[in-house]
């Protein structure tokens, strides 16, 4: 049994290798497939016929296709993702310390999300057409309809303009703070190890609005997804059973029901997580946020390839170990994962 | 009325003398449609050590009633009126505090599909617990003896093995003992059992009985037994009160019940229950119209058969062993001769079904070969068989009345489908449009589908109307060969009765064979002049009817019939 398991994750693990080969691939081929021609952008305006080649051939751009990929994964193996012409840095630099800027909002964001769905979800399909199912679907419906650029600049009115409790949306600290060393890269972990607790407060105080706007967009599908899995598992047959065993409402309902309704909820999650990372451009920009989603909006902008292909393939990443990890949560969850199919 | 001790006495009066004392009792289901009055005024009384058992057919509200006494109905439902005692107190009446405790401590309850009744993503071992600790019976230190202990009682074998087994890992069997170990952890004195073998087959249905007899006696239980098989609730129970669409129409003794029964309803069903009886038109109600008697079953004696079946295998690979496969049919061979009606018998996991799937060719065989009317269709791989010739030829009836038919389809275009895919005689182009109306209702009309029912979808219509639909569907291309793959198992006695009835009669009409698909040896004894007897993926034994069923000559088919539960007449 256990062995069996670990059998199913090992090759599951496997299958990510391949799906991670061909993202290198496509990446390699989308900047290959783009319009211009990055020798002369190199090269710049004034640039004779000569430097083009010249530069062509320090590129490595005038050999074949194979070669060039070959020489892309040896850049890739030793982290040379290239060199950013708008930041000047090296493009692994700028994701090393954009990345966990994104990430820090949208893990926080999505966990305050799960945080307010699950119950909502789950009160919601235990006390269906009620009170509370109308308010979860006015909320859900609103937090869905309403952009978050909207939802954003009105938070920034309400607790910045008018009532002063949150700080300035500047970004993910003050001026007045000097950042913590990076550890995690989370602003707010990294000053707690740091043993520093105002910067953290003050990290964690610019964090809660944009982390706000976002759990509200997030928070919709999280909800439906919960209250749709807890309906269809409250009216299986094994919930009768336990009710007619006597057991507590409590442990029928977070014990039996919440761990069976729990798979759907989690490939939702999954599948918002990866959203979110991606999407939150909007946020990032209201928020001054220096996170990833910004970062690459700015590059596609000024034509900034090695940027751009920088970033698809970090989000590439991104994307399979996320599913990878919902796909080894299902082990955890359910133990029929890997029997049926 | 004046209460001398507030705990001892209750206000209600029921006598403590009854140990159950259900009065009067009624249950309203609230809908979009206004109230349904599911129980109406239903009474009976139980004695501890005693049998109840509730009979009636799907509706009939034996399962409202049960769920009412240990008020777990759903949210719609409500006690409207009338009042249950148990051992002297008020249920209708008790907090749903009082109602936690007394569920799975003083009543329990099984159910049927054990498998959905357990719950899917946790170990059996720690379900068992979960009772036993919600009703502190055993804490952390020794709730695993206990769960231990209660699945011992179950005559599990390697109790501390399945312990950790998931639903998923055991038998249908095996999935009711450990609910009926799950219910009789916590000792309680009443044990309402719902159709818990239905699904089940008969020897696995014997053996659970059996147990839950022997357990609920030896523990002085009063246990109530709820189905829809008077043969089951006879051979168990020692008093019967059968139900009707909310209401009892009769109650009596068991025996009593069967040798003189005296509400018309009771009698129909009686009748309607194949056991013994001679031909199938003894199961239809004695005031129907009466019916030409169906013609003789006789056993084909033609030199070429209609179907020849030779040396069929059927292999799947297994997961866990590297190098094995399993045989799911081992080398079987039989005929089915022109306008003759073989069964096919065996229980669950014997190749029944695996067969049949291989001679529809809707399976391809490992090896052997299949010959109709004298064409090798084994030949024809089964995901091209749709654009054979045969295909119209070969048609079946399936189980599920209800699954195999499209939702969105209404009866008229259910049956119209295979006309407008293989045409009428099933070769040549598709039937034209023109024509296609006049045969459906032709064929409604052949089924006894009244054709104001055409334009229904599956959800508008009775089990006993889908069944009808479903085999006008298979008629409509006149095939030569109809697999029925157990048509009648979800239909309740006296539907199956009726449906029964009409495949005699469109056999007798349209000279058809039949392969007629089925666990149930009652029932195949009435159609068929042959039968085969299955298990594991093998013919164990094949003859006459009369022969088999009279004189089994195998040991299984021995121990099949004797599970069969015998009415005591």
């Amino acid at each position: 049994m256990t062995s069996s398991r670990t059998v199913i994750v090992l090759k599951r693990f496997a299958q990510a290798i391949p799906t991670l080969f061909g993202v290198i691939v496509v990446t390699f081929l989308l900047t290959r497939a783009l319009p211009g021609d990055p020798a002369a952008y190199f090269a710049g305006p004034a640039a004779t016929p000569e430097s083009i080649a010249q530069v062509r051939a320090a590129l490595g751009l005038d050999q074949p296709l194979p070669a060039q990929f070959a020489r892309y994964l040896q850049d890739l193996a030793t982290g040379n993702l290239g060199q950013s012409i708008s930041t000047g840095q090296t493009v692994l630099s700028d994701i090393l310390t954009r990345l966990p800027a994104s990430l820090e909002l949208t893990l926080s964001a999505l966990l305050l999300s799960l945080a307010i769905a699950m119950p909502l979800g789950i009160l919601a399909a235990t006390r269906q057409n009620t009170m509370v199912d109308h308010v979860c679907r006015a909320v859900v419906t609103a937090g869905v309809s309403l952009p978050v650029f909207f939802t954003g600049l009105a938070l920034v009115y309400v607790f910045y303009y008018q009532l002063g409790v949150a700080p300035a949306p500047i970004g993910r600290l003050d001026f007045a703070y000097i950042s913590p060393s990076p550890v995690t890269g989370f602003f707010v972990i990294d000053a707690l190890l740091a043993g520093d607790g105002e910067t953290a407060s003050a990290a964690l105080g610019q964090l809660v609005l944009p982390a706000v706007t976002l759990a509200i967009f997030t928070l919709a599908p999280l909800a439906r997804m919960t209250r749709a899995a807890m309906l269809q598992v409250l009216a299986s047959d094994f919930i009768r059973t336990a009710r007619a065993a006597g057991l507590s409402r409590r442990k029928i309902l977070l014990g039996s029901a919440l761990r069976n309704a729990l798979l759907p909820v989690v490939t939702t999650f999954g599948m918002v997580f990866s959203f979110a990372l991606g999407a939150n451009v909007l946020v990032e920009k209201v928020f001054a946020w220096p996170g990833i989603g910004s970062y690459a909006v700015e590059a596609l902008v000024v034509s900034d390839y090695a940027a751009v292909q920088g970033f698809v393939l970090v989000m590439a990443i991104l994307f399979v170990v996320i599913n990878l990890l919902i796909d080894l949560s299902y082990t955890l969850i359910d133990p029929r994962v890997g029997f049926d199919g | 009325m004046t209460a001398v001790s507030p705990t001892v006495v209750s206000p209600t009066g029921f006598s403590p003398a009854a140990f159950v004392d259900v009065r009067d009792l009624s249950v309203d289901f609230k809908t979009r449609n206004g109230t349904v009055h599911a129980v109406r005024h239903v009474s009976f009384t139980l004695e501890k050590g005693r049998t109840l058992g509730i009979v009636g057919e799907s509706g009939s509200g034996k399962s409202v009633t049960s769920y009412a006494l240990m008020r777990i109905l759903d949210a719609a439902g409500v006690i409207a009126g009338g009042g249950i005692g148990f051992d002297g107190m008020d249920i209708a009446a008790a907090s749903e505090r009082t109602m936690r405790d007394i569920r799975g401590r003083e009543i329990s309850m099984i159910f049927q599909n054990p498998r959905a009744a357990l719950d899917p993503i946790r170990k059996v071992g720690h379900q068992i617990e979960d009772v036993l600790r919600q009703h502190v019976q055993a804490d952390r230190s020794n709730a695993y003896e206990k769960a231990i202990e209660a699945l011992t009682a179950v005559r599990i074998n390697n109790p501390r093995e399945r312990y950790h087994a998931y639903p998923f890992e055991l038998s249908g069997g095996m999935c009711q003992r450990i609910v009926i170990a799950l219910a009789l952890a916590c000792r309680p004195q009443l044990l309402i059992a719902d159709e818990p073998t239905t699904g089940l087959d008969v020897t696995t249905q014997k053996a659970v009985m059996d147990l839950v007899a022997e357990l609920t006696r030896a523990r002085g239980m009063a246990m109530i037994l709820i189905t829809h098989d008077l043969g089951l609730a006879a051979t168990y129970c020692d008093h019967l009160i059968v139900m009707k669409s909310g209401e009892v129409v009769e109650s009596a003794p068991a025996l009593e019940l069967f040798r003189n029964p005296r509400h018309a309803y009771t009698k129909k069903l009686l009748k309607a229950t194949p056991h013994g009886c001679a031909s199938v038109r003894d199961l239809l109600p004695e005031d129907e119209a009466p019916r030409a008697p169906a013609a003789p079953l006789a056993v084909a004696k033609d030199r070429t058969p209609l179907l020849v079946v030779d040396r069929l295998v059927k292999e799947y690979p297994l997961k866990s062993a590297r190098s094995g496969v399993f045989r799911a049919v081992d080398g079987i061979s039989f005929t089915v001769g022109r306008g003759e009606s073989v069964g096919l018998v065996g229980e669950s996991g014997c190749g029944k079904s695996t067969t049949s799937a291989i001679i529809m060719r809707l399976l391809d065989p490992t090896s052997g070969t299949i010959r109709f009317d004298g064409v090798d269709v084994g030949a024809t791989p089964a995901a091209k068989f749709a654009r054979s010739p045969l295909r119209g030829r070969l048609q079946m009836v399936f189980q599920d009345a209800t699954d195999s038919l499209n939702p969105r389809f209404t009866a008229r275009r259910a049956i119209a489908d295979p006309l407008l895919r293989l045409g009428a005689g099933g070769e040549g182009g598709p039937m034209p449009k023109a024509e296609i109306g006049a045969r459906v209702e032709e064929l409604a009309a052949l089924c006894g589908l009244p054709a104001h029912l055409l334009d229904r979808f599956p959800h508008q219509l009775s089990g006993g109307q889908k069944a009808r639909v479903g085999i006008a569907r298979a008629i409509a291309v006149s095939p030569d060969l109809l697999v029925l793959d157990e048509p009648t198992a979800a239909l309740d006695v006296s539907v199956q009765a009726v449906v029964l009835n009409l495949l005699v009669d469109l056999k007798d009409k349209l000279g058809m064979s039949y392969l007629f698909v089925s666990h149930d040896l009652a029932v195949v004894k009435l159609l068929c002049a042959r039968v085969i007897v299955m298990k594991g993926g093998r013919i164990v034994e094949e003859g006459a009817c009369d022969q088999v069923l009279g004189a089994p000559r195998h040991d299984y088919t021995r121990s099949l019939i004797a599970a069969i539960p015998h009415p005591p007449l």
